[in-house]
């Protein structure tokens, strides 16, 4: 009851605000648009890039790595709906448009793209792009019959994305202090999308997969200020109902506030358990990686490789305690070899943080496997 | 035991590190950007009941291939004639990657120099590759993609008259499926030529395994949602399956002894009838539980699920031609000349010995749990190697035995 007069009471003010406003467009499955303008959500005149009002900008505990670009993730939900909690998975109405818009702080010079933690979002609704260079913007829209992925591509004057199904591959520099490293940035095709985006490898079906309770659970800066996005998504009737997760997914960037355990897990959950979980197409491998994973075996303690082939680096264990030198999974993700390198799609880089923080959990970890 | 010595595996690297530096410059060519693009195009928008014709040519591709959904043919125009080159490839851990699609067929291409693997179908029902090559070109290479061809967690999966040459790991690897006909290969320069992993109900037969590492195996591993059994491995051509290991260190088949005809690990249920065994060094045939075979891994390594011990394995009516004469891995080779002099050979069959005591009784393994051996004048040598190598024996009485024979494998797609 509650929910509803909230909602209400927030779709009013929102379609007042939306007056002067394109609207938000819906397509279907077999009608999708060529540029990305035409959905409404994303508004840019090549000077800023503003979210639509009625969308939802968010972040992350623990994100997915891509090659250090930048997030910006939106929700759009259809007017006078609201999604559903059920455990630590969000179902969201038909009709609705997540957006997550990679880009890059710019570099000195074309082609160059800068390494930082900075944040760039403004008001949390728009983005300045003198700052910041736009490369991709991928949607997830909820159709009829499930969830469609479907990657567009900015042009080079940043006014607009084209829709690319065979993704796209762009060279790049990443400037990091003094180091310039040289790098192919890949837009997935729109079959790759499902490489992360279908969790239940057998089902198939795409979904979400970064916005969950436990990954959603944490302050997001809005232009109202700093709140907790669950209450904000609920107070705004994004939500049916308020959530309290049992399971909060470490916040990546803060290193010394949460346990070493929950951040090498929450990193691996994130990055990893899409399809290293027990419906996931890495089932194969016996290898799993979700949060709610208890036995040690499975997350890969003295767990000899099935299939990794070179993958493996030679060494015997996934995870062999206290010797991260000796683990296939810092092997894994040091590597950009594309035979080699774990997740298998999604970057071109090292993410050296984030090997840093499995090779310090890896270290920390008794002697078990000798 | 079967582990390859360090010793062995830095004589392979220099080798390898000596091949490289010897051999003339690649030439890459430029990578066919407008076919690339109209291929994933043509994949993306694939629906059930389409045929993705690509021509004759040669093309150079740098990303992965990527199709989900049913019902989709692919089909070129001849394995040496449509050829799909990955030495240039930037992205993806496959060639192509099918992902759970039933009904799929993929025939008459080739797939090369993938970085991955060349071809995987990761969950799929009704699945035919027929007419396909996968190769690495530049041979045998610890740096060449793991599997040819790969179907893994499939069902009624029909892999014919394939050429797979130099995977690092298997030509043709079918792991954790159900259902299987793998007929009229040839495998050759791999690490493993075929190999069935964690699989139920496979049929392996017509096949040419030859210059392999090891010819045909037929592996239960550890920690995996399925273990495997019934599988009849016969009428195939096992030669020569000499070529040194140069898979990665540490994967399952890195520690397969060059020169192993056939090799059965820790699975179930498995027949060996009416092969042309030949020439392969270490042995023809090798029949071991998992910790023999992988001395590096722990008890810690491994659920306690996992029953590690091969059983109801059955040979009979194979010809034996040589083998044994020059096997791999230290203990084996000082194995040959303590037990059968400077110019002895290993037995046609290598038995590790060990048996799940919990299955004995009155010190003996029923016979229908039993190595049995019906083929002529077929030798064994059981090594013993659970009580550290102590009764090694050459008798083969306790294995003049029969069981009872598997039928044969029906899919309606390979009828």
């Amino acid at each position: 009851m509650y929910t509803k007069i909230v909602s209400t009471a927030l779709v009013i003010s929102a379609l007042a605000l939306a007056g002067c406003e394109q609207s938000v467009n819906h397509f279907d499955r077999d009608n999708t648009p060529a540029t990305l303008s035409s959905w409404g959500i994303l508004d840019s005149n090549g000077t800023t890039l503003a979210i639509h009002v009625d969308s939802t900008p968010y972040d992350l505990n623990s994100p997915l790595f891509t090659d250090y670009a930048h997030k910006l993730r939106t929700l759009y939900l259809p007017e006078g709906t609201a999604a559903v909690v059920k455990g630590d998975r969000i179902e969201f109405p038909v009709g609705s448009i997540i957006t997550k818009t990679f880009y890059y702080p710019k570099g000195a010079s074309d082609g160059e793209v800068v390494k930082t933690n900075d944040s760039y979002l403004i008001d949390g609704s728009s983005l300045n792009l003198a700052d910041v260079q736009l490369i991709e913007t991928r949607l997830l829209v909820k159709q009829a019959d499930g969830w469609q992925a479907l990657p567009y591509v900015w042009n080079a004057d940043q006014s607009d994305a084209t829709l690319e199904i065979a993704g796209d591959v762009q060279a790049k520099t990443l400037v990091d202090g003094n180091n310039k490293q040289r790098f192919a940035y890949v837009v997935p095709d729109a079959n790759q999308c499902g490489g992360c985006h279908a969790p239940d490898h057998t089902s198939a079906s795409i979904m979400p997969i970064g916005p969950k309770p436990s990954n959603l659970n944490g302050e997001f800066s809005y232009a109202s200020g700093l709140e907790n996005q669950l209450t904000y998504w609920f107070n705004k009737g994004l939500l049916q109902e308020t959530i309290e997760p049992t399971q909060t997914l470490a916040i990546y960037e803060d290193g010394a506030r949460d346990q070493l355990d929950l951040r090498a897990r929450s990193y691996l959950d994130a990055n990893c358990a899409h399809c290293h979980n027990p419906k996931g197409a890495a089932d194969t491998s016996g290898l799993m990686l979700h949060i709610e994973e208890t036995d040690m075996r499975a997350i890969g303690l003295c767990k000899p490789p099935v299939a990794a082939g070179r993958g493996a680096g030679s060494r015997p264990f996934s995870l062999f305690a206290s010797h991260p030198d000796k683990s296939i999974m810092v092997y894994r993700m040091q590597s950009d070899d594309p035979g080699e390198m774990m997740p298998e799609i999604g970057r071109s880089l090292q993410h050296k943080e984030g090997v840093a923080l499995i090779a310090d959990w890896i270290g920390n970890m008794d002697p078990v496997c000798e | 035991m079967f582990k390859r010595s360090l010793i062995a595996a830095t004589v392979v690297a220099a080798a390898l590190a000596g091949c490289e530096q010897s051999a003339a410059p690649q030439q890459s060519s430029a990578p066919d950007v407008d076919f690339q693009k109209h291929l994933i195009t043509q994949l993306v928008q694939a629906k059930p009941g389409d045929v993705i014709e690509i021509p004759e040519g040669h093309y150079e591709l740098t990303r992965g291939l990527s199709l989900n959904g049913n019902g989709v043919t692919i089909r070129g125009a001849g394995m040496d004639k449509t050829v799909l080159s990955f030495k240039n490839q930037i992205q993806g851990a496959e060639g192509l990657l099918v992902k759970n699609a039933d009904n799929f067929i993929l025939e008459d291409l080739a797939l090369e120099d993938a970085k991955g693997d060349a071809l995987k179908i990761n969950e799929g029902e009704n699945v035919i590759v027929r007419r396909v090559r996968t190769e690495w070109t530049n041979g045998p290479d610890v740096n060449n993609g793991a599997y040819g061809i790969y179907p893994v967690q499939t069902t009624n999966v029909l892999i014919e008259d394939n050429v797979a040459i130099a995977a690092s790991d298997a030509g043709i690897y079918v792991g954790q499926s159900h259902n299987i006909i793998v007929r009229g290969n040839r495998a050759e320069y791999n690490v493993a030529g075929i190999e069935i992993e964690n699989s139920i109900g496979a049929d392996v037969y017509n096949n040419t395994a030859k210059h392999n590492t090891g010819g045909i195996l037929v592996f239960n591993m550890p920690n995996l949602p399925q273990p495997g059994h019934g599988t009849r491995v016969y009428d195939n051509i096992i030669h020569e399956n000499n070529t040194e290991n140069f898979a990665p260190e540490g994967t399952a088949v890195s520690f397969v002894p060059a020169g192993s005809g056939v090799m059965i690990v820790s699975n179930d249920q498995v027949e060996v009838f009416s092969n042309d065994i030949k020439d392969n060094d270490t042995s023809n045939i090798l029949v071991s539980s998992y910790f023999t075979a992988n001395d590096t891994a722990t008890n810690n390594s491994v659920t306690e699920a996992f029953d590690q011990f091969p059983e109801s394995i059955y040979i009979y009516g194979n010809t034996f031609t040589g083998g044994g004469s020059s096997p791999d891995h230290l203990e084996l080779k000082a194995l040959r000349i303590a037990e059968f002099g400077l110019n002895g050979s290993l037995p046609d069959i290598l038995w590790d010995g060990v048996v799940n005591p919990e299955k004995l009784v009155d010190g003996e393994l029923p016979e229908q749990y039993r190595l049995c051996i019906d083929n002529e004048d077929a030798s064994i040598i059981n090594v013993d190697a659970g009580n550290g190598f102590a009764n090694i024996s050459t008798d083969i009485t306790p294995h003049q035995c029969q069981l009872a024979k598997l039928d044969p494998i029906k899919i309606a797609i390979a009828e």
